[in-house]
């Protein structure tokens, strides 16, 4: 019994097909297991172990390398406070303790209703609007401690659905017109890399 | 205060609200670029961008046209486009994603066709969900306009472009980095040498890495001509810069200023530009270049901001981001949250990097929570030089990527530049500033 859904399932081997490798579908593949579980569950990393030919520790080895794929449960929203410099100069620390105490919860908790998941998170790359935040991973900019309120208040009452949608959805829009790589230029590109792969070894190493 | 009038090259339609679809694009010349390349050698196409000196934009600053010549004897077997833009304080990569994207997709195949790369990934830092939409449904639009795939405007040439998201790691900005994430594991920068992917690069073989707006530049470039390129800026400096402008100031924001001729002096105070230091304070220092950049202070102001005219002053113009501090900043607080910045993203390979970044954070914060000793000021530069043998610019390399040598820039400019914060500190037991 399949943990990914059938959608999930068949996007992932689209995925998969775009890349020479396989292994080069591993990240993507894992926003696409937080899109549908919120977080990137144990069961789900087995999956995708299978998907691109590693096994589940190497799944669980490199996603837990990355700040955005989270191994444990997170709330609802995710709400990352940019502390780095540019947002410090503009009272980013000054709001991020606004926000501990508006919702309860230290940076790096979840509220205990399961609603928001709180971060002091590095340069966002929206400096021109500091102090900023993304509430998973949408950009929301000159944030004051007044507006850091409204902005809990509209997610809670669903009025901003249609702007954040569901943590770990990061593209809404699909890659259409099928795929374009052709079969056979995928192989001869496998064939031409594990030839230079070998070659190197050949080497001793060299290079 | 002059502003010169040099045309806008890569920010000239993000004033309107639909510059990221395919109808605005091609209302305003969309896609002219390429068709005049199809009708040219990929060899000619090569030798345009060569005869423009553009120099990379994503923070090394090495010209595109010599990358690309380091390739050019062999077949090419990827084009990859860093769009991971991480470094603290840069912005602009992210805004030419999420409003000219169309602008980015045309670079692409241009450079795509001068290097006969029949396969290109565009890895984007995975924050930028907006961005990552954009860009994909610029492709999708660029596909049915058969402006990329198969046969592109019935040239013959045919290339396919990839969206590939990243998933959180400043380091992945390090092309040997975003390669290894890009094959799907952890973001480990790889040894050199090989310097350049252009001997081994994604799955071992010759690919080239550029960065998003050195692709943005592309399409005009082509369209006007390499001279018209040079004609801008001076020197090694050609054409246009984007420089994202952030901290103390009253317009923090993107600008497209002709380099050389903009000073640093001038994109802080111009009305049109950054409108001066906020609340009409004093400034006390400049980042240039990116956190990895050591500081300037107010008598360096008249400083163009070109490539070798801001390495003259022993740092850099980088990534083109630019922080200002106003005179009531804390330098210790500056320092440690840079220096935290480092610590919670070192890969953790090498151990220089690993440990000393998380020393001098915990060194830097007893001084900022008033526990500090004035001994510990010797140990902080005793640290940076373990990093960074001297703690010159550029600095001594002892790690595999330069993400451990940047360390000590910031915490060396803060202590020689206001060793008195620092002493402050430890003599009142406290942040004067609170």
């Amino acid at each position: 019994m399949s943990h990914l859904s059938a959608e999930t399932l068949g996007r992932a081997r689209d995925l998969v097909a775009l890349y020479p490798h396989r292994r080069s579908a591993l990240i993507p593949l894992c926003h696409l297991a937080q899109e549908q579980d919120g977080w990137l569950r144990p069961e789900a990393m087995e999956e995708i172990a299978g998907l691109v030919g590693v096994t589940p520790a190497e799944v669980l080895g490199t996603a837990s390398f990355y700040d955005m794929l989270h191994t444990e449960p997170v709330g609802t929203y995710v709400v990352a406070v940019c502390t780095n410099i540019a947002c410090m100069l503009r009272g980013a620390y000054e709001l991020l303790e606004h926000a501990e105490d508006h919702l309860g919860v230290r940076a790096g908790q979840t509220t205990a209703d399961g609603v928001f998941t709180l971060e002091d998170a590095e340069c966002l790359a929206d400096c021109g609007r500091a102090p900023c935040l993304q509430v998973n991973h949408r950009f929301f900019g000159d944030v004051t401690p007044e507006g850091f309120e409204t902005l809990v208040a509209d997610l809670r009452r669903g009025a901003l659905d249609g702007e954040v949608p569901h943590h770990g959805t990061l593209l809404r829009v699909r890659r259409t017109g099928g795929l374009q790589v052709e079969p056979s230029r995928v192989e001869a590109e496998r064939a031409a890399s594990a030839g230079a792969a070998a070659g190197r070894a050949n080497q001793g190493g060299k290079g | 205060m002059v502003v010169s009038e040099a045309p806008r090259i890569v920010t000239s339609r993000i004033g309107f609200e639909d510059s990221h679809t395919l109808v605005r694009y091609l209302d305003t010349g969309g896609y002219t670029g390429l068709r005049k390349a199809l009708t040219m050698t990929p060899e000619a196409v090569a030798a345009e961008v060569d005869g423009a000196s553009l120099l990379g934009r994503g923070g090394a600053g090495f010209p595109a046209g010599r990358k690309w010549s380091m390739l050019r004897k062999g077949p090419i077997p990827y084009l990859v486009v860093n769009g991971d833009e991480s470094e603290p304080a840069t912005f602009k990569d992210h805004l030419l994603l999420e409003k000219d994207p169309h602008q980015l997709v045309e670079g692409v195949v241009i450079a795509a066709y001068a290097l006969q790369v029949a396969r290109v990934f565009i890895y984007i830092r995975g924050e930028f969900a907006l961005g990552l939409e954009r860009v994909q449904a610029a492709l999708n639009e660029a596909y049915a306009q058969g402006a990329v795939g198969r046969d592109i405007f019935g040239s013959g040439f045919s290339v396919d472009i990839v969206v590939h998201p990243g998933a959180g790691a400043y380091i992945c900005g390090e092309e040997t980095a975003l390669l290894e994430s890009l094959e799907g594991k952890r973001g480990y920068p790889r040894i050199k040498p090989p310097y350049f992917p252009a001997a081994i690069g994604l799955y071992g073989e010759p690919t080239v890495v550029n960065n998003v707006e050195t692709m943005s530049n592309l399409p005009w470039i082509i369209t006007n001509g390499a001279a018209a390129f040079t004609a801008l800026g001076e020197g090694r400096s050609t054409g246009t810069r984007l420089f994202a402008l952030a901290g103390q100031v009253r317009n923090p924001g993107v600008y497209e200023v002709e380099m050389v001729k903009t000073t640093f002096r001038d994109l802080i105070y111009a009305p049109v530009l950054g409108g001066g230091v906020l609340h009409g304070r004093e400034l006390k220092a400049v980042i240039p270049g990116g956190v990895s950049a050591p500081w300037i202070g107010p008598a360096q102001l008249d400083t163009p901001l070109g490539q070798d005219e801001v390495a003259a002053l022993d740092t850099m113009l980088g990534s083109g981001s630019i922080v200002v501090m106003d005179e009531t900043t804390c330098m210790v607080r500056a320092a440690w949250r840079i220096t935290r910045f480092f610590w919670r993203e070192s890969c953790g390979q090498c151990t220089p990097c690993r440990e000393g970044s998380g020393w001098l954070e915990k060194i830097l914060r007893r001084i900022e929570d008033g526990v500090g000793r004035e001994a510990d000021l010797d140990l902080l530069m005793d640290t940076c030089d373990n990093l960074a043998p001297g703690v010159s610019w550029p600095p001594q390399q002892t790690t595999i990527c330069v993400l451990g040598p940047s360390i000590p820039s910031s915490i060396a400019s803060a202590i020689r530049m206001f060793r008195d914060d620092f002493l402050v500190h430890i003599k009142e037991g406290g942040c004067p500033h609170g």
